[in-house]
């Protein structure tokens, strides 16, 4: 579900948000409209109003755990986890993690790839919330449920800064309900750079 | 020239909560896992709260943090200190216009990136975690910021004269 659709038409911080948010054409490749948010983390402002907007929406969920997806996902989740007093769970690359992990595969567009989390992270029966920056194809975020929900924890939502369209009105990933502030931006009103 | 806080009463529950996981990521390194420190919530808050403290009202305006644990302590800090966070990152992370800094390790070099305009002339600079040569864009690196330290590896001396802060030292069992 989109922000804008839940609680907060109109928000004006919304708007700063997806403006904040840097286009940049043909990044990884060809015909992908990449959404930088490294400029959103220039904009002390409209960092804080991105934080403070999750953790207005999660601070009373009873949430204990914050996972979020490497690397953009550092950016944002730690600060949320800290907001609402949960703790936070870096889900990473494989061989990242010094200590025993579980580990999950993904399918990529070509190939597959990998996260893993440590064993002893987080406890059966906790509410959890997953954070990236992005989701697209929501590949990463499912095994992101996937490896929460294999050590007995509940995710509660997904939440990201920017998603796609196509996830509107979708059940969610896996079932899980899904929170996003913006959708990805065309570059038509000439803020971007290459 | 540079600083730790062993005195103050919140350094020893930090220091309790990071995890020593043997002959990571090779035989005889000793790695300073924080990601204990992160599963608990007050002793993650009490780590941020010592560096802004220190840092807060002292006109930082860049919190740059490295790849990729810098990121889970850089921006915390920079949103209490009212700073921008600047991602440090691998090659051919960031997708704009980026310049680059070599640099070697124990064995071989690595480079590392960050985004042109981040930073600016004039810009006050912290950085978390690890040395940046921010410098080359005529910003002040005003301090380095670290967790933790490994005195008997020397890392100061390669900060060129810039201070370093630290909440705590680990040095290995005899």
């Amino acid at each position: 579900m989109f922000a804008e659709e839940n609680g907060l038409k109109g928000d004006p911080r919304l708007r700063a948000i997806s403006e904040a948010i840097r286009v940049v054409p043909h990044f990884p490749k060809q015909g992908i409209m990449f959404q930088d948010i490294t400029t959103l983390l220039l904009n002390h402002k409209v960092f804080k109003d991105t934080v403070d907007i999750f953790v207005d929406r999660y601070r009373d969920m009873d949430i204990s755990a914050v996972a979020g997806v490497e690397a953009r996902g550092f950016m944002f989740g730690p600060a949320i986890a800290l907001g609402i007093g949960a703790k936070f769970i870096p889900l990473r690359k494989p061989r990242k993690l010094p200590g025993e992990v579980i580990s999950e595969k993904y399918v990529l567009e070509y190939g597959t790839d990998c996260l893993e989390m440590h064993v002893g992270a987080v406890q059966p029966g906790e509410r959890a919330l997953v954070i990236d920056d992005l989701v697209a194809t929501g590949g990463t975020l499912s095994a992101a449920i996937r490896l929460l929900e294999r050590v007995g924890a509940e995710v509660v939502e997904c939440a990201c800064v920017v998603g796609v369209p196509e996830v509107k009105g979708h059940r969610g990933l896996n079932g899980k309900p899904l929170y996003v502030l913006v959708e990805p931006r065309e570059i038509e009103n000439g803020f971007s750079d290459g | 020239m540079s600083d730790y806080r062993d005195e103050d009463p919140r350094i020893h529950g930090i220091r309790t909560k990071i995890r020593v996981v043997p002959n990571f990521p090779k035989p005889g390194i000793m790695f300073q896992d924080i990601t204990t420190l992160l599963l608990d919530p007050k002793a993650f808050k009490d780590t941020i709260d010592l560096f802004v403290e220190r840092y807060k009202g002292k006109n930082i305006s860049v919190v740059a943090g490295i790849e990729a644990r810098g990121f889970i302590f850089g921006p915390p800090i920079a949103l209490a200190i009212g700073a921008k966070f600047v991602p440090m990152r691998k090659p051919k992370k960031l997708p704009g216009k980026v310049i680059s800094q070599d640099y070697t390790l124990e064995y071989g070099r690595d480079r590392m990136e960050m985004h042109v305009g981040a930073v600016e002339a004039g810009d006050r600079a912290l950085v978390v975690d690890d040395l940046i040569a921010t410098e080359r864009v005529g910003a002040e690196v005003v301090e380095c910021a670290c967790v933790i330290e490994l005195p008997e590896l020397k890392g100061r001396e390669k900060l060129n004269g810039k201070p370093l802060y630290v909440l705590l030292e680990y040095y290995p069992e005899a």
